[in-house]
């Protein structure tokens, strides 16, 4: 049928915007500045293990706190009347929309040393508490800025479920915990694996939310890549060599979590409004 | 129970809210000292300041056009993509699926850095042309693109592929039978996936930043305010893109709403 010849611009797009400049990081990675092939920038990139071992650390902590905090709310929401739940998916995904970089200035303006929430623990009598340009806050950053893609696939999924499902399971003699743990989590276990890696891949790579809330001590790979490329150690082959780790990271990552869900096309799904 | 999951849905919230709350109020701050932590009086000063500032207007210009030509580009690529993928076989619709969620699993920075190489060698090749928009432009469509996809393809899954062929053998060319049976039922889809488009566009910031070469766009120039002595005029300008942000999405949950109940009404009709 000629149908299926109607997607060739995109693939034709996706070929040439995509595919082409993966295959040109590819090549940067693997040649020096004169062209010629090289493992140099490859085995360069073992001196900035730490910024990939914090990089790992803090995102894998914040996707932790996200989705402690995330799976909560997003039963509280699958379980509310329905016309609730629209308005309350949308007061989640809000936020979202508005851009990131004026979401982290405003925990900028919270954290400071002066900020406002020093200002209030010196009103009630607390000592001040340093909390700009530190680890936590990077957490924070992340954490604020991503938990609502935690939030929104775990409660597509929940709301899913078949309520006679656990009715049943009550009938069997389960009690709440019971009904949770063997029906409710299991069921939902592809929507927190598509939450896990919503958060997860992004805060990995992130680099303006440690820029304004790490300062200059909380050096991420996104800053390292950002610095090969826009900043002062301009060197692309290097930057691209350490985008490639980063990627083959990512994608070791994702297999992992790939492994509990093999649902062909959920990726993302629950992104969509 | 309840009580408590109220109080918790009501800290989740808060803690969502409160720093865009304390944008807002500080928008209206009336301080020479651009003070981000003392409310010192009311004054709509920032936003008068706003709407004069020549750089803010001048980004606001460029992130509109590139968005609405984006968001059209990519719409009509991706529905003429989505219709074929949907006819494909199984093997070639998994990887053009594959291919099709890679940018949105891909992290950002590095698509964002691969299409800069890109762009990079393209003005060296055509001997140091700026690209100007066309850059930018180019990188919109293809990280909007998938989310256009992935909005249509459910449209066209639901729909009963006899419908168009009944056209056909009723003596409809396909091309009409498209136009007149297919694309009123994928049209939701079809809607949401532009309006989602050009929200991700106007919100872009880190792909942005990689293949903008000179031009300034918005969320670059709130990028450039963030680095420099910072004035409250951030925050007018963040509270009049909340407000618009809200409009938007009250208007796509309208809709929704109103799809879903002809669905249901559809459904009642047939049923």
């Amino acid at each position: 049928m000629r149908t299926k010849l109607i997607s060739a611009p995109y693939t034709i797009w996706m070929t040439l915007f995509i595919i082409v400049p993966m295959g040109l990081v590819a090549v940067f990675a693997f040649t020096d500045k004169s062209g010629a092939f090289t493992l140099d920038n490859i085995l360069r990139v073992g001196q900035y293990s730490n910024v990939f071992l914090r990089s790992i650390l803090l995102g894998a902590v914040a996707t932790a706190i996200s989705l402690l905090l995330g799976y909560p709310l997003a039963y509280i929401i699958s379980k509310a009347k329905a016309s609730r739940q629209s308005i309350m998916v949308m007061l989640v995904m809000l936020p979202m929309w508005m851009n990131f970089l004026l979401r982290t200035y405003a925990w900028m303006s919270l954290l400071e040393d002066n900020g406002l929430i020093n200002n209030l623990l010196v009103a009630i009598g607390l000592p001040r508490v340093h909390m700009i340009n530190t680890a936590g806050a990077v957490v924070l950053g992340m954490v604020y800025n991503y938990i609502p893609y935690m939030i929104l696939p775990i409660y597509s999924v929940l709301a899913k479920i078949d309520n006679s499902v656990i009715e049943a399971a009550q009938d069997l003699g389960a009690n709440g915990v019971k009904v949770f743990l063997k029906v409710v989590l299991p069921m939902s276990m592809s929507g927190v694996i598509s939450g896990v890696t919503m958060v997860f891949v992004p805060a990995v790579s992130t680099f303006i939310i440690s820029k304004m809330l790490g300062g200059g001590g909380n050096l991420l790979i996104g800053d390292l890549i950002d610095m090969q490329f826009l900043g002062s150690a301009y060197n692309p082959n290097l930057g691209s060599a350490i985008s490639l780790v980063l990627m083959v990271i990512i994608m070791i990552c994702m297999g992992i979590m790939n492994q509990f869900d093999d649902d062909e096309e959920n990726m993302g799904g629950g992104m969509l409004l | 129970m309840k009580l408590l999951s109220k109080i918790y849905t009501a800290l989740i919230f808060l803690f969502l809210y409160a720093p865009i709350f304390v944008l807002i109020v500080f928008s209206f701050n009336d301080t020479e000292t651009s003070s981000r932590t003392v409310f010192s009086g009311f004054t709509l000063r920032w936003y008068e300041r706003l709407f004069q500032d020549r750089y803010i207007l001048e980004a606001l210009l460029n992130t509109l056009i590139i968005a609405v030509v984006a968001a059209l580009v990519s719409t009509f690529l991706g529905t003429l993509a989505a219709v074929g993928i949907n006819s494909m076989k199984r093997l070639p619709r998994k990887i053009m699926m594959n291919i099709t969620n890679f940018p949105m699993v891909n992290p950002e920075i590095v698509t964002g850095v691969s299409m800069m190489l890109l762009f990079v060698a393209a003005t060296r090749a055509m001997g140091d042309r700026d690209l100007g928009m066309v850059s930018l432009i180019i990188a919109h469509v293809t990280f909007c693109l998938p989310y256009v996809i992935l909005s249509v393809l459910p449209k066209l899954r639901q729909m009963n592929p006899n419908l168009y062929e009944a056209a056909q053998d009723l003596g409809c060319p396909p091309i009409r039978a498209f136009f007149k049976v297919v694309l009123p039922e994928i049209m939701p889809g079809i809607v949401t996936g532009m309006i989602m488009a050009f929200t991700l566009s106007i919100d872009d910031f880190v792909i942005s930043y990689f293949t903008s070469g000179t031009t300034q766009t918005l969320p670059i120039y709130i990028y450039s305010m963030t680095r420099k002595r910072i004035s409250p005029e951030i925050n007018a300008l963040s509270t009049v893109l909340f407000l618009c942000i809200l409009v938007l999405l009250i208007i796509i949950n309208v809709r929704q709403a109103q799809d879903e109940r002809r669905q249901k009404k559809a459904e009642k009709e047939r049923g």
